[in-house]
């Protein structure tokens, strides 16, 4: 019966009547590397959450099926009991303390004790430590991943791929671990830092250890991975041999869906082809989304669609253009150099953006919907305000007209202009965003992740919203979404963003094979090899 | 020719990081540094006598030395400056009502002090450790609210329920109208109970000190041959070795001078009891328990995941502290002689808190070494800036404001700094 280290069958979770996974199963052998592969969104760390009994899973109603270790079924509640089980995680953002020593941070709470006259008495939190035994284990277990560094030195001033190391070597100095989850663990590497890494992985595994592999990257999966298993929207597609697959099989399975397109024609085709805004060599520093190098060019009157994997950086483009976060580079409107790091001046300039933060950046939420419209206009363009000499007013019968005006004109469900923001839905909160970009009369508008937490209906109400602004009034548009259907829903032509960089632009109709493999950024590879 | 350049560009880069870590040492030290020179020119404007200083320094060191050292812990555990050492204090002062409501008196007295504040202090300890768990990340406002509180409660015990709902008779320290606590009390009874236990000249007790740090040097030695993390350098063997010679050798000369420093008697068993107490602070963070506390110091979230029990831990630190700073109030009050029922409580939190950061701790990081300079540097400028200011412009009271002044900014500055930090950390990071 203990064919398998871990099987877990059946496995359906619903998050407030919202299902994120569906009938999954998966199983896995001693010495196997199972890699889990799927987009953002596909019930990859749900599994995970279930697997670690994580709290959010147990403070939401627990989950239907099975978990099967060794052949037995357990019922596990916290991190901490699967950790007791032998099931260890190599995290993607560390879990080491930086200031701590290596030593330290590997036997972190699971130090070598030794015995002294207080403990005696008052138990095992007085015994002290025993630092030459917890360093012999430590060099041991740093010894098995291929690290020979000072086990005493601090993590704080480690390179990144040498902290990853560390994370391994903790996992596996616990002594009965027999399940090893890494949770895309090669997305901070360097390339070379990731062959390590990979080898580490073949490793261990041959070691008896078993691996599941967590990753969207799929020449990865090709080069370690025994099995593979590829969720979509919470559902099981596929679990395969690596031999019975290839990086485009994958990518076509992992992507596909099918794909409503937007009943439309072409905007106006005047200018079709003149390049209304130009991006040279873009660097953004935005924390998590970096951008490093980015060369574009969109064209007037299109709707440009960017997409990527979340953490590869498609949110830094527009963020960085409007000068929130800091920004190096080129960019060029109607020819015209843009002045970078600076938020007025790109909003004078005729740029306006609806935030992917939109409760955050996007809107006042307790502020009414008609301040919310006019604020940015008033502070930029000097909209609805009327000049006392050095004092100023707010023109309130001008703010009102307009507020009324965008109500009627975008179908912003409320009470009335009033109405505090936070009261509304978030497909109107997204709507009043947009009437503010608006009311800037933007020569091109950005749009980040317009239908993030909203609802299916109102998700629709948006898009179409933008449609109609392009179709009407012939508005650029840049759209960035980490929703590949409705970018291709809408969008003319979409640029995919991988590890900071285009990857390549494509046509919305192309192949579901094309847009998995830029999406993991296996691209230029495949074409190097052939394959596409 | 080219190696001779090379030569002087390395000398060059050598001579740049010797400037570079002596800005270091300034910047990382500026709190200490500054008081320090402030403390010198108040000495040298007081126009007090050394003798006279000193002595007071030795009373001051000694009633207060383990009321700083209670904060030490906590800071260690990441709950920041606790400032709800206020409600130790409290309990300190309950078991001294009762101990003079009793009649007991003289190191009995003060023995069952130390008994009858311990469970108070717990209990104390304990209730505030539950309400910093809700309220993570905020415990030092947090902390300071509840001593505001707690002081509404404790007036309340003591000016309301006291000869109405607890029955008790005792004209000696309630009020006329037999009911509530006198305002002052006389608790002659245990005045210098410790203290003059055993008293021996200054110089005296600085060559017990010279015996100590060798002490502790052939400790560091031991260490260094079974634990590899310790490794003795030339500087840490030489340092510590002159320090202990020098004061030997001056203790010896001037025990033997009709200096006027020998008539400044130090109290042997308190200044033993803060060494008692330094001693446990270095156990308890030697211990699997200490270690805990570091690992929640250093990430609350790592700590929970990785099974620590986060919340026993932090109720743990505190309560440690609440007991330190009930005996510590208990020390204070036996070297002042009186009780000053309603406020005796009040500055401790911010005095101790003060000290502490003179000494060069901050919100996150504090040593008894620290604690210890801070106690030293505060108490000078305190002893001094009412001298100096009266020297300088005629009014003591401008000393006294200045002095004041000096305890909030100093905590201010540091808040300020840490938050700073804390910023510029976060940006580092972000890049």
């Amino acid at each position: 019966m203990g064919e398998f280290v871990l099987e877990m069958q059946n496995v359906s979770k619903s998050y407030y009547g919202t299902q994120v996974l569906k009938n999954v199963s998966i199983a896995v052998k001693p010495g196997e590397i199972h890699a889990i592969l799927g987009e953002n969104g596909a019930g990859k760390s749900t599994l995970m959450n279930i697997l670690f009994g994580m709290s959010v899973i147990h403070s939401t109603g627990g989950f239907e099926g099975e978990v099967r270790l060794g052949g037995e079924a357990v019922a596990i509640k916290s991190p901490m009991q699967a950790m007791e089980l032998g099931i260890g995680m190599v995290h993607q953002e560390f879990m080491l303390i930086p200031g701590f020593s290596i030593v330290e941070n590997i036997k972190l709470n699971r130090e070598i004790l030794k015995d002294n006259i207080v403990s005696r008495v008052f138990g095992e939190k007085m015994k002290g430590l025993d630092h030459n035994s917890m360093a012999k284990d430590a060099k041991a277990a740093l010894n098995t991943v291929g690290l020979t560094i000072d086990e005493w030195a601090r993590v704080a001033g480690l390179p990144v791929g040498h902290m990853q190391f560390v994370e391994i070597a903790r996992e596996i100095d616990k002594e009965n671990i027999r399940l090893l989850v890494f949770d895309e663990p090669t997305a901070v590497l360097t390339e070379n830092e990731a062959a390590n890494l990979l080898a580490t992985m073949r490793k261990l595994a041959d070691s008896g250890i078993a691996i599941l592999f967590i990753t969207h990257r799929l020449d990865e999966v090709m080069e370690v991975a025994d099995n593979v298993t590829i969720l979509r929207d919470g559902a099981l597609v596929s679990t395969l041999r690596k031999q019975d697959t290839s990086v485009v099989r994958m990518a076509e399975l992992m992507v596909g869906r099918e794909i409503e397109t937007m009943a439309r024609e072409k905007g106006s085709e005047m200018g079709q082809d003149s390049t209304i805004l130009s991006i040279r060599d873009l660097h953004v520093r935005m924390p998590g989304e970096e951008i490093r190098g980015v060369s574009l060019e969109v064209k007037r009157g299109e709707i440009f669609g960017i997409g990527g994997l979340s953490g590869q950086g498609k949110i830094g483009i527009a963020n960085g253009i409007m000068g929130l976060y800091p920004a190096t580079g080129e960019v060029l409107l109607n020819g015209e150099k843009l002045e970078l790091n600076n938020t007025k001046g790109s909003l004078a300039r005729g740029l306006a953006f609806v935030s992917e933060d939109r409760r955050g950046v996007g809107l006042m939420l307790d502020s009414s919907i008609e301040e919310n419209i006019a604020f940015t206009a008033m502070q930029v363009k000097n909209k609805f305000v009327r000049k006392y000499g050095p004092f100023s007013q707010v023109a309130q019968g001008e703010m009102r007209q307009h507020a009324l005006a965008m109500i009627k004109e975008l179908d912003i469900r409320c009470r009335g202009p009033l109405q505090a923001t936070r009261r509304l839905s978030g497909g109107n909160q997204q709507k009043v965003c947009i009437a503010r970009a608006l009311t800037l009369d933007p020569i091109v508008l950005f749009v980040s992740e317009p239908t993030r937490g909203i609802d299916v209906g109102a998700k629709r109400l948006v898009l179409e919203t933008l449609v109609k602004l392009n179709k009407e009034f012939g508005m650029t548009i840049v759209m960035t979404s980490s929703e590949l259907a409705e970018i291709r829903s809408v969008c003319d032509r979409i640029a995919i963003i991988s590890k900071g960089q285009v990857e390549g632009i494509l046509a919305p109709d192309a192949s579901d094979a094309d847009y998995g493999l830029m999406m993991s950024g296996d691209f230029a590879k495949a074409r190097r090899e052939g394959v596409v | 020719m080219s190696k001779q350049i090379t030569n002087a560009a390395a000398s060059q880069t050598r001579r740049t990081k010797a400037i570079q870590s002596i800005k270091n040492f300034l910047s990382d030290n500026i709190v200490t540094i500054m008081f320090a020179i402030l403390c010198y020119v108040g000495f040298k404007l007081s126009g007090l006598s050394l003798m006279f200083i000193v002595n007071d320094l030795v009373n001051r060191v000694g009633r207060n030395g383990v009321l700083i050292l209670a904060l030490i812990i906590p800071v260690l555990a990441g709950m920041g400056l606790n400032f709800a050492i206020v409600l130790g204090a409290m309990a300190g002062q309950v078991a001294v009502i009762i101990v003079i409501h009793y009649g007991w008196s003289g190191i009995i007295g003060f023995l069952a002090a130390m008994a009858i504040s311990t469970p108070v202090a717990l209990l104390f300890g304990w209730l505030t450790g539950h309400l910093l768990n809700r309220t993570k990340g905020q415990e030092m406002i947090t902390s300071m609210i509840t001593g505001f509180f707690a002081n509404g409660v404790y007036q309340l015990v003591f000016l309301v329920l006291v000869g109405t709902v607890i029955p008790m008779v005792n004209p000696e320290i309630m009020l006329p109208s037999g009911i509530g606590i006198k305002n002052t009390l006389d608790i002659g009874r245990i005045k210098y109970a410790v203290d003059n236990l055993s008293r021996v000249t200054f110089p005296t007790a600085v060559l017990a000190g010279s015996v100590g740090i060798l002490l502790y040097l052939g400790y560091r030695f031991w260490k260094s041959r079974i634990d590899g993390r310790v490794t003795l350098t030339v500087v840490s063997v030489l340092t510590p070795l002159i320090a202990a010679g020098a004061m030997a050798f001056w203790s010896i000369t001037t025990m033997n001078s009709k200096s006027m420093l020998n008539m400044v008697r130090v109290p042997v068993v308190t200044f033993l009891f803060i060494g008692a107490v330094c001693l446990f602070i270095t156990f308890i963070a030697s211990t699997k328990l200490g270690q805990d506390f570091r690992t929640i110091g250093q990430d609350l979230h790592i700590a929970q995941v990785s099974g620590i029990n986060v919340n026993k831990t932090r109720i743990i630190a505190i309560t440690m502290s609440m007991v330190l700073a009930a005996w510590g109030q208990l020390f204070f009050l036996q070297n002042v002689g009186a009780l000053n029922t309603f406020a005796a409580h009040e500055q401790v939190g911010r005095f101790a808190i003060a000290a502490l950061l003179i000494g060069g701790a901050s919100v996150s990081k504090a040593t008894i070494g620290q604690a210890l300079l801070g106690a030293v540097l505060f108490h000078t400028l305190f002893v001094v800036s009412p001298a100096a200011g009266r020297q300088l412009l005629g009014d003591a009271q401008l000393g006294e404001f200045f002095r004041a002044f000096v305890a909030y900014g100093v905590i201010a500055l540091s808040l300020g700094m840490h938050a700073w930090q804390k910023a510029a950390e976060s940006k580092r990071k972000n890049r």
